[in-house]
């Protein structure tokens, strides 16, 4: 149903209540259908990722748990097991922690991770709040998710936890500057700062997209956004081997759950937002002939499901990461951000300026 | 009406915040409340229709430089009695200071330099106004040139900032990362070849 139409429809179920009242409620409900299906999405993601990495390492993964009983589906109940026991699992707040922060922080890490979806557009129209400064809206939220992991340490009275905190704030710090430096030049290529509109201007077919005249800031895009996460290899800041847990060592029960609830929200987010602006967001690669063909036309077409697929793709990636590489050593980290990725950012800045003043085809012809 | 309410409600948990950072003993504590009253004011600028200052507000302040407040206030471990030693001995000079600065701030930004009857009330902007754009059009033309004064004495500033921290000799056992990636198999790994050997 087109989503103009769906909303007329709620105008006439809900004719009783006052306007403003109907606004307010619109929006919940808005807001409701991407953060309901996100968790559950975030839920999956726990069971994908074993199933995934298991499989690159030649094992089974989680298969025990079984969904309603049906033998074939061995694994899906393993989420919903999962949940139920961090649930019913005790807080416990550490001797000398800091009990409001201690308790607020997992809180801190998990919002920004969800406010960040408001400016996401799931299609043409599809977006909760279409705002024209909706770049710097993400680049200002994701930079925020660091306090709940800051806060943790600091609040858990742990030398360990402190330890993590510290790591993750400073490589957080020094990964955001080359993911600004990367997304300026989106809003260069682009002329714009809403995300719909970014969208709109890689119009074409897959050889327009981003992607290909931005390639060393999609890719800087990319990995800092594994950084920004804290994904292997470059989760220094919960370092096993070193600090046990680092910044959630303390923490058990739903604490803990929110923290992983925010990791893998953020894993998603950035995802979303690399198709977004590197890969053309809802559009199809296919071309758009092929979107009139009779029965299979809308899937061939633009549409959310496109969308959906380009965030699993690069989920898969994260995963893929994980399973692959070795972690990174702390002074690896700094220098690939500072020395590598930020040099590289500023030079390509200048080449994206270069090809959009010279309007070279087929991406800044139009503009 | 709701717009006056959000106006009241972000004024005073600013003002809440900002008295807090200012009284509270844990300079964590203190930091964290500061991040809050960046929040709200924040949110002040949004209801003013200056969506670019309310972002770059929270992305600069509260995303980088409060981040690096809290890393540094963290690690120190400051006594607060220490601090606080000798307010009585200083309150009144300074209190005397305090009400000579509020009377100067009352001279300068006093009621009676506001108000509808002084500044008329501005219309609201249309929908397709875009904030960003319209500053980005005026700090590259109208003030081009105090712009790029402005960033040639942060560049100093950078540049200051980097020299007064570097050592010329460096001291760590650091590896070379060029060293590193350069290294061949034959570099560390030795095959050796020799007869299988018996036990007698």
């Amino acid at each position: 149903m087109h989503p103009s139409a769906a909303t007329e429809l709620l105008h006439h179920i809900l004719d009783f209540l006052p306007s403003p009242v109907f606004a307010v409620t619109l929006i919940l409900l808005k807001i409701g259908l991407i953060v309901l299906p996100l968790m559950g999405a975030v839920a999956y993601l726990t069971l994908v990722e074993r199933k995934v990495i298991g499989y690159m390492q030649v094992r089974l993964g989680p298969n025990r748990v079984t969904f309603f009983g049906i033998k074939i589906l061995g694994g899906f109940g393993q989420p919903i097991a999962d949940a139920l026991k961090l649930l019913t699992k005790e807080i416990i707040v550490p001797t000398g922690a800091s009990t409001f922060l201690f308790l607020v922080a997992p809180i801190v890490a998990l919002v920004p991770a969800l406010a960040a979806w408001a400016v996401v557009p799931f299609g043409g129209e599809l977006v909760l709040s279409n705002i024209n400064a909706g770049l710097l809206y993400v680049l200002a939220l994701t930079s925020l998710g660091v306090y709940g992991i800051i806060i943790a340490g600091w609040a858990s009275n742990s030398k360990y936890a402190f330890l993590g905190a510290m790591r993750s704030a400073a490589q957080i710090v020094s990964y955001e500057i080359a993911m600004g430096f990367a997304l300026v030049g989106v809003l260069i290529a682009s002329h714009s700062l809403n995300l719909g509109q970014i969208v709109e201007a890689q119009r074409g077919n897959v050889f327009t997209w981003f992607w290909l005249p931005l390639f060393p800031l999609f890719l800087i895009y990319f990995i800092s956004g594994v950084a920004e996460t804290n994904r292997a290899p470059f989760d220094v800041s919960e370092g096993e081997s070193e600090i046990v847990a680092g910044f959630h060592v303390e923490y058990a029960g739903m604490g803990f759950a929110l923290f992983f609830l925010a990791e893998y929200a953020n894993m998603i987010l950035i995802s979303a937002l690399t198709s977004v602006m590197f890969f053309g967001g809802w559009m199809s690669p296919l071309p758009a002939s092929l979107a009139i063909t009779p029965v299979i036309g809308t899937l061939l077409g633009d549409g959310i499901h496109w969308f959906v697929f380009k965030i699993f793709f690069f989920l898969f990636c994260f995963l893929w990461f994980r399973a692959t590489f070795p972690r990174y050593r702390y002074d690896q980290i700094m220098r690939l951000g500072w020395k590598v990725f930020l040099p590289i950012t500023i030079v390509w800045l200048v080449v994206v300026a270069t090809l959009v003043i010279l309007h070279v085809p087929p991406w800044f012809d139009a503009t | 009406m709701v717009q006056q309410l959000v106006f009241y409600a972000f004024a005073a948990g600013l003002i809440f915040a900002a008295s807090m950072v200012i009284t509270v003993r844990n300079p964590v504590h203190a930091a964290l409340f500061l991040v809050v009253a960046f929040f709200a004011s924040a949110g002040l600028w949004l209801l003013l229709e200056a969506e670019f200052l309310a972002i770059a507000l929270v992305l600069v302040y509260v995303g980088a430089v409060m981040v690096l407040f809290l890393f540094v206030v963290m690690m120190l471990d400051i006594n607060i009695a220490v601090l606080r030693e000798g307010f009585a001995r200083y309150l009144p000079i300074a209190s005397g200071v305090a009400v000579l600065m509020l009377a100067a701030i009352g001279y300068v930004v006093g009621h009676q330099h506001f108000g509808l009857n002084r500044i008329s009330q501005p219309e609201a902007a249309a929908a397709s106004y875009n904030n960003t754009a319209v500053l980005g059009r005026v700090l590259y033309t109208q003030y081009v040139l105090p712009f790029e004064v402005a960033s040639v004495i942060l560049l100093v500033a950078i540049i200051a900032a980097i020299a007064l921290t570097l050592r010329t000799t460096r001291q760590t056992r650091a590896p070379h990362p060029g060293h590193q990636v350069q290294v061949m198999r034959g570099d560390r790994v030795r095959l050796v070849k020799m007869a299988a050997e018996k036990p007698e």
